[in-house]
């Protein structure tokens, strides 16, 4: 066994859990888990369907876990992990796999097969066999802090820009606060909005913030690359600077994993419940609107549709939330088919964005979302994460589809009441 | 006098079903206290409150398709629904089985008419073929299929088959074909603890587990 | 011994009319599932067979065969047909005892070597030679010497035939089936416990009629006498098929004369002629008396569960070898447990922290 492959082997016997196992005594092997997955659906080959992309897991469990796997271990009949059967199926683990946990959801045993490639994926990246994308994204989060190499002067040029425009402060560093702001790197880079957005709301709700100049990074690399260890050093340095700072509540941006990595993993990789609260963007607007704080005024009538991100919803619960505050600024609302816990990834999620080699294959699988968006006919597409929104954007230019991709946030700040703003100008 | 038909049918319900009978036993509390030894991490995440998902109700939930995914596996949906609800009527409401659970458990119940019970097996017999049929067909379905799910798709049949040729006296003689049934049932039952067959212990915990992560979360699963 | 004499010319010596001969051998015929017309061939035959020999043995037995056949109050047809054979030798019905009828039976074989008919009621114990013995010699030695110039053996009751209630666990004489010794003769199983009479006369007025052996099924019985099974012919069956049951032997269902399978009928596996020819001249048979059918007249009938245990019923007490099943998984359960857990610790102990380098293979 080579170094490596005792690296990954020894952390998949780590990650090995009760619900694994009865997962897999479980299996029939129906198929079914393959009509949720995009990657299937969309490609046709078999080898990516969702439960099959877990066969090195399996074979650990089985062997180290079970009277009669052991014992077939023993006479050599069970089938062996290897440094080749780790590389041959990274592409599927990690190309074919965006986390969404939509096959969780049908899998009639009842297996969250979503949950056991995370943990698979603890094996591939501790052997070496993740792509080579996701280990540059967790190499520059590490180094730099952000995946994207995003440097606090790049956020700080941002804030110059956004104070500018709006005419009011962006707090940073400031304790005491009832919001830590975080963002994602793909905000300060390519959606600036968000900040400005967000600045304006806090400033009419009269809450205060502030921006962490040592932890404005919300994603994470290490949970996406299934690496723990990582995933914890970058989740610590939000608690830390949360901690420090004395925050009521830490705020993830519009980014889905990033949701999952502070929300849900940041307290187990922590080993402690944190001292203050972890809430999306959309929960924290919610509760504003339903206290009064957050007023918007006029109506926007062009017809929109919302796409779930699916750690936010189905993986992350808030469903109901942005539905309520598109409702406050659209009058013309339609759902997809399936929506909310149902959603249908964009197929960027999970790191297959970060993932280079899934670049066709990620494109593909967006057919199933574009069939989803032209059946609803709408132009313009809301969403709230800003990976699915690059994603989105990729693949309806892919398809040559001309269609307005709309942050979520930014989209309520238009409507601001007391702003001014044209009628259907946030949509143009 | 060699080994007849009565000999078989003796030694089936004899020592061949308390030897089956002690192998599941023995394999599936063998396998629970595997599954359950591996544990599961306290979740330091607070949970949600108000959810909508638990545990309990994904245990319930996960019986109904959701919508749409019947029409994009029908033989799958229709036909598992046909075979599961089959096997569960003809052993549990078919009065000499009611009769073997009974010595079993101590327990019983009414039964169902044959007329009823026989087409019934019909029914699950068709469906058993149709989802072996589709297994072969279905790319995905052949794909992950190997041999231990013919064997397990084999001797969940041959109960079936084995008892409705025994109750219309079809191609062995009768007392021949019930001990060959009766021994089919042992072996499905021996077989149970060790292959896919434990799903039906199993899949208890693993929609648990699965509703109550997603009940954390807010999400009814 | 007049071997001259024809069965006809006895018959009609005795008295029995033309009609009651044709009514016997269209029973007959329809018990044997001939057609009517048969009944002319077999009357016809009959009216010609001369007289055979017949020598019976009897070894471990209670004599219900032969009371089976011989308790009717008034003499019937199959009675008659049995006096009309030769039988030159049977411990209960002839006159002669001791070394006169041992005697008997040596004449007999002698002087018919290789065409008298040998019926043998009771099993045989191959457990001590001690446990039956006649005249001396044992049952073994008898049966095997008397078949050696028989012209066919009949095993007439569950004894014979399959080793019946003597061979039942835990079978203290080692007792066992005339076929289990006699290899080179054509043995007929007639099993019942006992058989029933109509059914021992017909396998002889087969062999008288035809001068062979009727057609056999897997356990050596005619099978036109054993080819259908209690459960159905039985009158009740309906009931079973509407799922009507007795639950006790006083209830409702009992008196309402519904189906007795949960009562441990063994109707289902007991093939034999009860529903059809009945007892006692066609009065009735055990089911319509009010209990289940026993299933006398197949193999081992006496170690097929209880009596009054259901068919489907596992007929060994389950509740030790559950616990005992559940205690030895939870054994080795704890023990995998065990080993789950150490596995799981030593997997956490040697972990190694993975940095972004290890991300990389460093080969």
């Amino acid at each position: 066994m080579s170094a490596n492959l005792q690296r990954g082997y020894n952390a998949l016997k780590e990650v090995l859990d009760a619900p694994i196992a009865s997962y897999f005594s479980s299996c029939v092997h129906c198929g079914l888990c393959a009509e949720a997955c995009m990657f299937y659906t969309e490609s046709g080959n078999p080898k990516y369907t969702p439960i099959h992309k877990l066969e090195p897991l399996r074979r650990v469990w089985f062997q180290e876990a079970t009277l009669a796997g052991k014992l077939m271990r023993l006479v050599g009949l069970a089938k062996p992990v290897t440094d080749e059967l780790l590389a041959e199926w990274s592409p599927l683990v990690y190309d074919s796999c965006s986390l969404c946990g939509r096959c969780s959801m049908v899998c009639p045993v009842g297996n969250d097969i979503a949950y056991m490639v995370r943990k698979l994926r603890e094996g591939m990246a501790a052997s070496g066999n993740a792509p080579e994308g996701l280990v540059g994204a967790s190499k520059r989060t590490v180094a730099i802090g952000s995946p994207m190499g995003v440097k606090w002067p790049a956020v700080q040029a941002q804030i110059r820009h956004v104070q500018k425009d709006t005419g009011l402060t962006v707090p940073v560093d400031q304790a005491g606060v009832e919001y830590l702001v975080l963002m994602s790197s793909m905000e300060i880079m390519n959606y600036p909005e968000y900040l400005a957005a967000l600045t304006r709301i806090f400033h009419k709700a009269g809450a205060s913030w502030t921006l962490a100049s040592d932890a404005f990074e919300a994603t994470n690399s290490g949970i996406q690359i299934g690496a723990s260890d990582i995933a914890r050093e970058i989740v610590m340095r939000i608690v830390n600077a949360a901690e420090r700072l004395q925050v009521g509540t830490v705020v993830s941006p519009e980014c889905g994993h990033a949701f999952t990595a502070i929300r849900w993993e940041g307290p187990n990789l922590a080993g402690r419940t944190f001292g203050f609260k972890v809430k999306h963007i959309l929960e924290v607007l919610d509760e504003l609107r339903r206290s009064g704080r957050l007023r918007t005024k006029g109506n926007k009538s062009i017809p929109m549709t919302y796409h779930d991100p699916c750690q936010i919803a189905r993986r992350g619960g808030v469903v109901d939330q942005p539905r309520t505050l598109l409702q406050m600024v659209a009058s013309d609302v339609k759902e997809m088919d399936e929506h909310g816990a149902m959603n249908w990834c964009c197929g960027g999620g999970g790191g297959v964005s970060a993932n280079e080699r899934a670049e066709p294959l990620k494109l593909k699988a967006f057919a199933r979302k574009k069939a989803q968006i032209e059946q609803t006919g709408v132009k313009t597409l809301v969403t709230a994460c800003a990976n699915c929104r690059i994603t989105l954007e990729e693949g309806l230019e892919h398809y040559g589809m001309n269609i307005t991709v709309l942050g979520l946030t930014e989209l309520i700040a238009e409507s601001l009441d007391d702003e001014t703003t044209s009628a259907d100008g946030g949509a143009a | 006098m060699n080994a007849t038909a009565m000999d078989l049918l003796i030694w089936a319900r004899g020592t061949g079903f308390s030897l089956a009978l002690a192998i599941a036993l023995f394999g599936l509390t063998l396998r629970v206290f595997e599954i359950l030894s591996l544990g599961r991490k306290h979740d330091f995440a607070p949970a949600r409150e108000d959810s909508p998902g638990s545990g309990l109700r994904t245990v319930f939930s996960r019986s109904l398709p959701l919508p749409g995914m019947a029409q994009k596996s029908p033989i799958t949906y229709f036909g598992g629904y046909v075979f599961h609800v089959g096997l569960l009527l003809v052993i549990v409401f078919f009065v000499p089985h009611i009769e073997a659970i009974r010595a079993v458990i101590g327990l019983s119940w009414p039964g169902l008419p044959t007329a009823v019970i026989d087409m019934v097996s019909v029914a699950t017999l068709l469906a058993l073929v149709a989802v072996l049929f589709d297994r072969r067909r279905n790319k995905v379905k052949r794909m992950l299929s190997g041999f231990g799910d013919y064997f397990a798709w084999g001797i969940t049949f041959l109960p079936m088959v084995t008892g409705y040729l025994a109750f219309h006296h079809l191609v062995l003689d009768y007392t021949l074909m019930l001990a060959i049934h009766i021994l089919s049932v042992e072996l499905l039952l021996i077989a149970l603890p060790f292959t896919k067959l434990t799903h039906v212990v199993t899949l208890f915990l693993a929609r648990w587990y699965n509703g109550d992560w997603f009940g954390r979360r807010g999400i009814a699963s | 011994m007049n071997t001259v004499e024809t069965l006809g010319e006895i018959l009609r010596r005795r008295g029995v009319s033309r009609r009651g001969f044709m009514k016997y051998c269209a029973t007959t015929a329809s018990l044997m599932a001939l057609p009517p017309a048969m009944a002319e061939t077999i009357a016809a035959r009959l009216e010609k067979a001369s007289r055979p020999s017949v020598i019976w043995l009897s070894f471990q037995e209670c004599t219900g065969c032969t009371e089976s056949m011989t308790r009717s109050h008034t003499p019937t047809l199959e009675g008659l047909i049995l006096e009309t054979v030769s039988l030159d030798y049977h411990h209960t019905l002839q006159a002669a005892s001791g070394e006169g009828a041992e005697q008997a039976r040596e004449q007999a074989m002698t002087a018919n070597a290789g065409k008298y008919l040998l019926v043998v009621d009771g099993s045989i114990p191959m457990g001590d030679p001690g446990y039956s013995t006649i005249a001396g010699m044992s049952n073994v030695d008898m049966l095997l010497d008397a078949a050696k110039n028989a012209a066919a053996v009949i095993a007439v009751g569950s004894c014979a035939a399959f080793g019946g209630i003597p061979k039942a666990a835990p079978n203290p004489t080692g007792a066992v089936a005339v076929s289990s010794l006699v290899k080179d003769k054509p043995v007929i199983n007639v099993p019942g416990c006992p058989p029933i009479p109509v059914v021992i006369t017909g396998v002889l007025a087969h062999f008288l009629t035809f001068g062979g052996l009727p057609e056999l099924d897997h356990l050596g019985r005619p099978r036109v006498f054993y080819g259908e099974s209690i459960h159905d012919r039985c009158y009740r069956r309906p009931f079973y098929d509407r799922g009507l049951f007795a639950e006790t032997f006083d209830d409702e269902g009992a008196r309402k004369g519904w189906c007795l399978f949960k009562l441990g009928c063994k109707g289902p596996v007991t093939y034999n002629a009860c529903a059809t020819t009945k007892w006692n001249q066609g009065t009735s048979f055990p089911i319509q008396s009010g209990h289940g059918c026993i299933g006398c007249s197949e193999p081992d009938f006496w170690d097929l569960g209880g009596f009054y245990q259901a068919l489907s019923m596992p007929t060994q007490k389950l509740g030790k070898v559950a616990g005992a099943a559940i205690a030895g998984g939870t054994i080795a359960g704890i023990a995998m447990a065990a080993h789950n857990r150490s596995m799981k610790a030593s997997a956490k102990q040697s972990h190694e922290r993975v940095s972004t380098d290890e991300l990389e293979k460093g080969e």
